[in-house]
């Protein structure tokens, strides 16, 4: 039985410890927001942030989860999250939208610790995270105006 | 026994109409009551064509026969509509359509789907007149409830009024008496300039607030009670069987259900992701390759390259290019080699369905619903009006999801089927590697080409053939002749004004499966096209835009495209030192689309896109937003095939298997990408795919610009590296 607090409440997994996380996430705790795209860390859909940090829960095994705080796009919160979706909404960033939910938990872990981010810092940060849609000019112009509108 | 059944397509509209109770409905093609809205009470909303429901609480609920894949047109459809029904923008909500032809058939492709960037084109008319006829049943209702003249109630916003009497009400208010009038045959449409969504800058998506909280349900967000999730086994090598199958060890993995072989495969059905994962992994297949494809890319494209060096089907003949390029004063040729492409869609592959012995429900993101109700119609026995299709957001499509012989929806029903059709819903999944060596690829192509100047650098001869596999054949789409317009598209109707023309065709057999990609053959045949053109350019001593232009003189339309792409690049600049700047344009169904892209090439050979400018003409754009959108992802899918996409294979067998050696565009290769659309007051042209065409060729011209290279085999970024 692992445990740790997901979006804040406590889940309980009694599966296969090398379950990855994501299927913890989306299957154990009915959360769907965060999307299975290629099941080896390099497509970012499954993006979450674990104890703050962005992190691909498909690479992660769920024992490792052990105690941690998961947050999911479910249970964003706080200045630099909404600042994002309100951007992202602004800009009509979406299109297919599978992977927009990975590509918003990359973009607030990256305002939440560099509020002011260069389109370098960007490129670093989101350079994980594939859109087949190309979205990405409009992901990179809503972070800017994520973070204008976090110092407004 | 089947038809004692209410029709199941209706039931599903009428339990949809009984929700917004005493709500409108509208549509017109039936004309008069439908017998279910006669003799049902709480169906009292008009029923018919239905592409709008108007519920008591204002919302405006439209109706989409088309998918939602990303290109936008949920949001187009409901700007369509909700303009003739002059609706409040912030009450309009979407609904999918259940599988009708008759009342949901995409007039441009005789299916229920959506393809070939024609929703738009297909449903222009039709979804005016269904949002003028409700909007006059509004009036109507208005002007009873009132007392006074029809022709003096207006409607703006979502809110009918009139002025002399100072009444007014909202939608909502007056849909209950609108359902019981008579339905208008002959509704006048508005003067696009009285337009109040359609052409607004920025008219906000209807999915950008579900897709950006997570709430947005894609196919493999679908949970139901008791429901397994599957995934197969498939075949190493494209047409092998399963010979034998050890299943102990995947039986023996916790939570795993069955192991049911299938004519695609070997599917282990669990409880959960996990565990199907691990069944299958454990599973142990016998293969028979004796009508496997068991060649390499190497050895095919060989094929394809002696097969090019002899005449092919003639496909088109103007002229006699054989003898005019034979006198030319300058003879040029040039060969290409494009190998095949994978639709790699963020959301993997993957359908829901519940089938018992008497219905099956489908949940998929499928961009084919007819075709998908025939093919499990046919392999349950069921009605096809007994197969239901709900219709989810598509993670991506890019022509993946419309696959002309149903193969995943087909793989997820068969394995309903051999799990006993107890009504237990499966969830199908292909993991990454089964879509990256799944097949259904953009063919693998070879071009052989020669042209002919004059003394003058005229373009007097042009002979072109094509090599490679079918993608049309045997489908709805195919022709019926050797020749299958779609390899060759873009060539038979060459917009430069060339005398002598002539093309050919080889198509080639395979057991590799394929299927369209978006933008279909001019994925190929526009980068032979517009990068020839550049050479013939060269080779005259003429600037390619000069050449172009000079070529399209009895072309207004092309011209118009063109330079505006040009002008707005500002062509006649010089690209700085290191750098250069390439053109090129394609039309794609009767969307046309220039690009001028701007490239640094490293010294390593390292292509870096700067800048792209496209022009667009889209005929209207509904919502130039989406247009914008459209074109820069168009840019971003064109240019991640051209620089990295590759499927290749080896002894028959595919050698990517994920996103780790399938490269396509992240996000520090995306160019800015400046859009242009020229005004217009044509209808609708389409979007979704013009926009990929022309960046592969405009950027193999502007590294020739900036390098003096040619680069005739893809993707660009091996080529420059080799």
């Amino acid at each position: 039985m692992v445990k740790f607090t997901l979006n804040g409440a406590t889940l309980s997994v009694d599966d296969d410890p090398e379950m990855p996380l994501l299927w913890a996430i989306r299957e154990t705790a009915g959360l769907t927001g965060t999307k299975f795209g290629c099941g080896i860390g390099e497509c970012g859909a499954c993006t979450v942030h674990i104890d703050g940090a962005p992190t691909r829960s498909c690479q992660m095994p769920v024992e490792l989860a052990a105690g941690k705080a998961v947050v999911t796009i479910e249970g964003l919160s706080g200045r630099a999250a909404k600042a994002v979706q309100a951007a992202w909404r602004q800009l009509d960033v979406v299109q297919c939208g599978y992977c927009q939910s990975g590509q918003i938990m990359s973009a607030v872990a990256l305002l939440s610790h560099t509020p002011e981010p260069s389109d370098r810092d960007i490129d670093t940060a989101m350079n994980g995270n594939l859109c087949r849609c190309a979205t990405y000019n409009r992901i990179r112009a809503a972070i800017h105006t994520a973070a204008k509108m976090m110092e407004g | 026994m089947a038809g004692l059944l209410p029709n199941p397509t209706r039931r599903a509209v009428l339990k949809g109409a009984a929700t917004a109770s005493l709500g409108l409905v509208v549509g017109f093609s039936w004309g008069g009551l439908s017998r279910e809205a006669k003799s049902t009470a709480e169906a009292r909303p008009f029923l018919a064509n239905a592409f709008v429901r108007i519920a008591p609480d204002d919302t405006v609920t439209v109706i989409s026969k088309h998918t939602e894949m990303g290109q936008g047109v949920y949001t187009g459809v409901a700007t369509i509509l909700a303009d003739e029904l002059d609706a409040d923008w912030s009450r309009v909500r979407i609904e999918t359509a259940p599988v009708d032809l008759k009342l949901y058939i995409n007039s441009a492709l005789r299916m229920q789907g959506t393809g070939g960037s024609l929703s738009m084109t297909a449903s222009w008319d039709q979804l005016r007149k269904a949002g003028a006829t409700a909007r006059a049943m509004l009036v109507a209702a208005a002007a009873a409830d009132w007392g006074v003249p029809a022709n003096e109630v207006t409607v703006a916003a979502g809110v009918v009024h009139h002025a002399r009497s100072g009444k007014t009400a909202r939608f909502g208010a007056l849909a209950a008496i609108a359902a019981a009038l008579p339905v208008p045959t002959d509704v006048a449409l508005k003067d696009p300039k009285d337009f109040a969504l359609i052409g607004q800058p920025h008219l906000a998506r209807l999915d950008s607030t579900d897709k950006t909280d997570g709430t947005a349900k894609f196919t493999i967000d679908v949970t139901l009670p008791g429901m397994l999730t599957a995934l197969v086994a498939h075949a190493p090598r494209f047409g092998a069987t399963v010979k034998s199958f050890d299943d102990s060890a995947a039986k023996a993995v916790p939570g795993v259900v069955g192991v049911v072989q299938l004519p695609t495969g070997v599917a282990v059905v669990a409880r959960g992701f996990w565990a199907a994962k691990k069944g299958r992994d454990a599973l142990k297949v016998t293969w028979d390759d004796g009508k496997a494809e068991t060649r390499g890319s190497p050895e095919m494209m060989a094929a394809y390259r002696a097969a090019a060096a002899q005449p092919g089907l003639s496909a088109k003949r103007i002229g006699d290019s054989d003898s005019a390029i034979a006198r030319a004063a300058k003879h040029l040729s040039a060969n290409f080699e494009f190998p095949y492409l994978a639709h790699a869609p963020m959301e993997p592959l993957d359908c829901v369905v519940r089938l018992t012995k008497t219905d099956c429900e489908i949940w998929s993101g499928t961009q084919m619903q007819s075709g998908d109700q025939k093919h499990v119609a046919a392999l349950t026995g069921l009605d096809p009006e007994y197969v239901r299709i709900n219709t989810l957001y598509a993670g991506g499509g890019f022509g993946r999801r419309g696959p002309f012989d149903s193969d995943y929806t087909m793989e997820a029903a068969s394995i309903a089927r051999a799990m006993g059709a107890d009504g237990t819903p499966i969830k199908l999944i292909w993991t990454r590697e089964d879509d990256i060596r799944g097949g259904k690829y953009r063919p693998m192509y070879y071009h052989a080409v020669e042209a002919g100047l004059d003394a003058d650098g005229g373009l007097i001869a042009w002979r072109h053939r094509v090599v490679g596999q079918s993608i049309m054949k045997g489908t709805p789409f195919d022709s019926g002749t050797a020749i299958d317009g779609s390899s060759i598209d873009g060539l038979t109707d060459l917009p430069y004004a060339i005398p002598n023309l002539t093309v050919e065709l080889h198509t080639t057999e395979s057991a590799i499966t394929v299927n369209p990609m978006r933008s279909v053959g001019l994925t190929h045949t526009t980068f032979a096209i517009e990068t020839f053109i550049d050479e013939l350019a060269h080779a005259a001593g003429k600037d390619p835009y000069a050449f172009r232009r000079a070529l399209l003189a009895k072309q207004p339309t092309w011209l118009a495209v063109l330079d505006l792409a040009a002008e707005k690049a500002e062509w006649s600049r010089k690209a700085p030192k290191g750098s250069g700047r390439g053109i090129a344009i394609s039309k794609f169904i009767s969307t046309i689309v220039a690009q001028v892209a701007d490239v640094t090439v490293g010294a390593d050979g390292k292509i870096t896109v700067d800048r792209v400018v496209c022009a667009v003409d889209c005929g209207i754009a509904i919502n130039p937003d989406i247009v914008r959108a459209q074109m820069e992802g168009g840019v971003g899918f064109g240019l991640g095939a051209a620089m990295h996409g590759a499927i290749t294979l080896k002894n028959g067998m595919v050698e990517q298997s994920n996103f780790h050696d399938y490269h396509v565009l992240r996000l520090v290769g995306m160019p800015k990408v400046e859009v242009h659309i020229l005004p217009s007051s044509e209808p609708p042209k389409g979007v979704g795919e013009p926009g990929v065409p022309p960046i592969g060729p405009a950027v193999a011209n502007a590294v020739f610009a900036a390098t003096g290279k040619r680069i005739r085999t893809l993707p660009l970024m091996s080529s420059t590296s080799a």
